[in-house]
């Protein structure tokens, strides 16, 4: 179980030549559901990418420091490939690899060295945890691409699973998915913080209302106010926040 | 519309078909020649026996020959090719050498193989001394497909979407295992297809193997890599210029059959496996 | 950013990756500078060898006399006679070519595209010898009992040569007319415009520059064929300007096939071969160069 802690973080791209976080300070808190949201090119995206070093695919320059478990994740020590293990992330638009449902799901655990005959156990208890294992349990071996959007935006939920993460990033897990299966991801979500740490970019404020224990505001890179989801969205201290949530622009 | 509107795209529709109609009859009549022509000299004799005298015997040196050939070729070609691809489009930075570098890969790949034959008739047969052999003829191919094998490869790996890369990185893969397991397991269709079409221009180039590799008559097959070889298009080449009797015009037909069937079988299953390819990449 | 930081980042990166991750990168690396190294190689070989031919400077460039047996090296009619060939070859392969392409991107139904479309492909790759051989059998023997003359001619090349570029045409400009935006087309047709008046008025201005484009490559693949052309031009001792159709030529390719089987080693012939060669190479990278930067502006565009 594990917190996030950022200090003076700060992320440029292109040779430093857009500075896409500001001095971000944040304390994110073990077993509850954090909600990112601010209008688009805020920088919640960034940031959220930035808990597992994925920027840096992007050519992204970090600063400062993001302490998860008491330890910098960029002091140049930490092993990029146990800090990404141990964070696991669920991407906007669902990414199943063209495989069998069963392939992708023990993905993770086959590049992690898991032995053979704890596969089995394993993805089914990762189905199970990201409710889809009734829906496709007679069907493991069809190809994923086949199945509809919110099935396998689980089933990218079960394959971050697999791998047994203590921190989970969404970057707008629902943005591409109907009402009936947002609904479901929501749901999950609220069971899976029993488990993990959740961190969620979202740009639909109910959303984040709904599911979120604590809401971080971000605006032009910086991290203009962050608090208990309910506490935010209902007294905002910033003029800022209050405009956003209000709806006066973004 | 006026009738006289009506008129022209009538016959412009009809222009459009009847030019339609003779590209794919050019395949057909130059094809269909052959294998009429052909038919008539293919045995079991004709297949497995060696050439004599030279407009008599069987082709069997030159259908061994040209698959020979082929194979030092894709075994020098493929595995430079493949990693260069990886390498290029993977791990490259993408700045202006890798820019130049695709550049000068595009240029080469438009070479005119008479010129990449003639190359390796001066450096590896009279400089190294390879001599006219299997190896410098394999060698000259693969410097001719090598640029096809970089880009076909290139290609496939590039259709492959970066979200499956970012999902599998977030996985805690590494950037090899990465490539491995998720680009190159999905980009393989494409690329074998593209080194089978590659293997094609390969089997069917005749002016690099006729000056590298062989006269086209040979008699025997070769023992080592350094023995002169024979090919199914350079004896083609040399009955159909130098023949002339009904003998030697019927052979040449003949092997052109071989080859034609050859090159068929290469190309039909590289096509295949891309349409498969691409349908997968669609998402079915 | 300060060095200091450079280095940090530079790190890390490489602090995760463990050393077969390194050792691997390096081995691409390295695979792919032989390749790279191997295709500066052939080019730097060439032009060193073929510097004593571009040595003779104007008498190489210009002179109209190409023939060996008295040293005389002048590729001027080489390269006219290759340009008549490639020119009315392409002009064949438009004619049917560009139809075709129209044909194949918006009028042709479903069902048949799926049979032409893999002729055409087909047709990319048919060995050129056994084109040439056709050509050597059926059209030569043709336009000799037909027209007249050896029948080895400028006429024969021009439509063997037709045929093998014809799959390049077609190809590349389907591509451009398909890349033309749906909503262009729409908008033409919601004004009332017929399917014919739409694509000539508007699909084909837009397609234009990938449309000569694989006119450009066409023209590339024509000037650099060999085999085919070889067996069917007819390639007369001392090459000439030819004064009709039906008269055969020489054109570089067919010249260095024929010569490079009796040219001395280390002579003033063989030198002149390879410069013919790297004639030859700057003609098709040059206009394979304008090609790959035209089909990318039309992208862009």
């Amino acid at each position: 179980m594990s917190t996030i802690e950022t200090r003076e973080l700060n992320v440029y791209y292109g040779d430093e030549k857009v500075h896409a976080l500001k001095n971000v300070e944040i304390k994110i808190e073990k077993n509850k559901v954090t909600a990112l949201i601010g209008p688009s090119g805020c920088g919640k995206t960034t940031f959220l990418r930035s808990l597992n070093r994925l920027n840096e695919l992007l050519g992204a320059t970090t600063k400062g420091k993001v302490i998860i478990d008491g330890k910098d994740i960029y002091d140049g020590k930490e092993d990029v490939i146990q800090l990404r293990k141990r964070v696991g992330m669920v991407f906007q638009h669902p990414n199943p690899f063209p495989m069998s449902i069963y392939d992708n799901v023990a993905y993770g655990p086959r590049i992690h060295g898991v032995k053979k005959k704890e596969l089995n156990g394993l993805v089914e208890e990762s189905l199970r945890k990201a409710a889809l294992w009734d829906e496709v349990k007679d069907r493991m071996q069809e190809i994923a691409l086949k199945f509809s959007g919110g099935q396998q935006q689980r089933l990218c939920i079960a394959r971050a699973l697999a791998v047994n993460p203590e921190i989970i990033l969404f970057d707008e897990p629902c943005s591409a998915l109907d009402p009936v299966s947002t609904a479901k991801i929501e749901a999950l979500l609220r069971e899976l913080k029993h488990e993990y740490t959740i961190v969620i970019v979202t740009h639909n404020m109910q959303q984040a209302a709904r599911v979120s224990d604590f809401t971080a505001f971000f605006l032009m890179g910086e991290l203009i106010e962050f608090g208990e989801t309910k506490e935010l969205f209902e007294r905002p201290r910033d003029k800022r926040t209050e405009d956003y949530i209000t709806g006066r622009f973004g | 519309m006026t009738g006289n509107k009506k008129i022209t795209e009538k016959l412009v529709m009809i222009g459009m078909y009847v030019a339609a109609f003779i590209t794919v009859a050019a395949l057909f009549t130059v094809v269909g020649y052959v294998y009429v022509k052909g038919i008539g000299a293919i045995s079991l004799d004709f297949l497995l026996d060696y050439p004599y005298r030279l407009e008599f015997g069987g082709i069997f040196p030159q259908i061994v020959g040209t698959i020979y050939l082929a194979a030092v070729c894709l075994l020098f070609a493929v595995p430079l090719g493949v990693a260069s691809a990886i390498y290029l489009s993977e791990y490259a930075p993408d700045n202006m050498i890798t820019g130049t570098v695709r550049f000068f890969v595009e240029c080469l790949a438009g070479i005119p193989s008479i010129v990449i034959g003639l190359f390796g008739l001066i450096f590896l047969v009279h400089y190294l001394g390879l001599g006219i052999s299997l190896l410098s003829g394999g060698l000259t191919l693969g410097f001719m497909i090598l640029p096809w094998t970089i880009r076909a490869s290139e290609e496939a790996i590039k259709a492959v979407p970066g979200s499956y890369r970012e999902a599998s990185l977030a996985l805690g893969a590494s950037k090899w295992q990465t490539i491995r397991n998720v680009v190159l397991k999905n980009a393989y269709p494409g690329i074998i297809s593209g080194i089978l079409l590659g293997c094609g221009k390969a089997i069917g180039d005749t002016a690099i193997v006729l000056f590298t590799a062989g006269s086209g008559l040979e008699w025997f097959l070769p023992m080592a890599i350094t023995d002169p070889v024979g090919s199914l298009t350079v004896y083609t080449y040399i009955l159909a210029t130098q023949a002339h009797t009904e003998a030697g015009i019927l052979r040449a037909f003949g092997a052109s059959l071989v080859l034609l069937t050859m090159f068929f079988m290469v190309t039909v299953t590289a096509l295949y496996l891309r349409n498969r390819y691409v349908r997968r990449m669609s998402g079915w | 950013m300060g060095v200091l930081e450079r280095v940090r980042i530079f790190k890390f990166w490489k602090m995760g990756e463990s050393i077969k991750e390194r050792l691997i990168e390096k081995l691409l690396f390295l695979l792919s500078l032989s390749s790279i190294l191997i295709v500066f190689f052939i080019i730097v070989f060439m032009l060193k060898e073929g510097l004593p031919a571009f040595a003779l400077g104007g008498e190489f460039f210009f002179g109209m006399t190409w023939h060996p047996a008295t040293n005389q090296f002048g590729i001027l009619i080489l390269v006219l006679c290759t340009f008549i060939v490639g020119i009315g070859a392409l002009v064949l392969a438009t004619i049917i070519g560009i139809p075709t392409a129209v044909f194949l991107a918006e009028f042709s139904p479903e069902w048949l595209r799926n049979i032409i479309k893999p002729c055409v492909e087909m047709l990319v790759g048919i060995p050129s010898v056994v084109i040439g051989f056709f050509g050597l059998m059926v059209l030569v023997i043709f336009i000799r009992d037909t027209f007249g003359g050896w029948g080895e001619s400028i006429l024969a090349g021009w439509i063997i040569l037709a045929i093998m570029t014809l799959p390049h045409v077609i190809s590349i400009s389907e591509d451009a007319i398909r890349a033309v935006p749906k909503a262009y087309k729409e908008a033409s047709l919601a004004l009332g415009a017929t399917h014919l008046q739409t694509v000539t008025r508007v699909i084909l201005p837009n397609a234009r520059s990938g449309i000569l484009a694989s006119l450009i490559l066409g023209m590339g693949n024509a000037v650099g064929e060999t085999m085919a052309v070889l067996m069917v031009i007819g390639n007369p001792e001392i090459p000439f300007i030819p004064e009709s159709v039906l008269e055969p030529v020489r054109v570089l390719t067919s010249t260095i096939v024929i010569e490079a089987a009796y040219m001395i080693w280390g002579s003033t012939h063989q030198h002149a071969l390879i410069a013919l060669g790297v004639v030859l190479f700057v003609i098709v990278a040059l206009l394979n160069a304008i090609t790959t930067v035209m089909i990318r502006k039309g992208m862009v565009k």
